[in-house]
């Protein structure tokens, strides 16, 4: 089983008084939010969850795997998840 | 950010009050929770996908002491960005 956007927007639509639709788009805002939020390079601690963040890295030389050929991969930004530990715990049975 | 910020900014953002927000942030988070613990996958269009991934026990060493440890099998998260956040988050390129 896979939980997608629209098992989220059930939830939400199940615990608050908010119409289907509404229900849809807040979820779409929240996440359309942490992008933008992600986009500025700030980072999102969700306690209990865990913690996303924008990470620089170098510029590297890099390999293509299959012909074995040198290409220079340039600096550039990406998103890291870190899980929190409260999290982590509970999916090892620790709690 | 944390929690409490995003929830303050959902709040401005779609002019609700700030319980409302925190019932829709809430709903967000405990549900992904839910379906991770269930050892569920999770795949957000646009963002990325979560999922468990299960390491096997190893014998590890402290690498402090050099003494060998047995360290047991763990379930952590895997994170996978989706491919619009990732062009985005690179403000770079």
């Amino acid at each position: 089983m896979t939980l997608t956007k629209s098992n989220i927007v059930d939830t939400v639509y199940a615990r608050t008084e908010l119409t289907k639709k509404e229900s849809s788009n807040y979820v779409n805002e929240v996440l359309e939010l942490m992008k933008e939020t992600l986009e500025d390079g700030e980072e999102i601690k969700v306690s209990g969850f865990g913690k996303f963040e924008v990470r620089k890295k170098s510029e590297r030389i890099g390999r293509n795997p299959r012909t074995g050929d040198e290409i220079l991969i340039p600096e550039r930004k990406v998103l890291r998840f870190k899980v929190s530990q409260v999290l982590k715990d509970e999916l090892n049975g620790e709690r | 950010m944390t929690k409490s910020e995003l929830i303050e900014r959902v709040a401005e953002r779609i002019d609700v009050p700030k319980n409302r927000a925190e019932a829709i942030v809430n709903a967000v988070f405990d549900s992904m929770k839910e379906a991770l613990l269930a050892d569920e996958r999770i795949e957000l269009r646009g963002f990325g996908s979560f999922s468990i991934r299960n390491y096997q026990a190893r014998t590890g060493r402290n690498p402090r002491t050099g003494d060998t440890v047995e360290v047991p099998p763990k379930k952590s998260v895997h994170f996978k960005v989706g491919k619009e956040l990732k062009d985005r988050v690179d403000t770079i390129n």
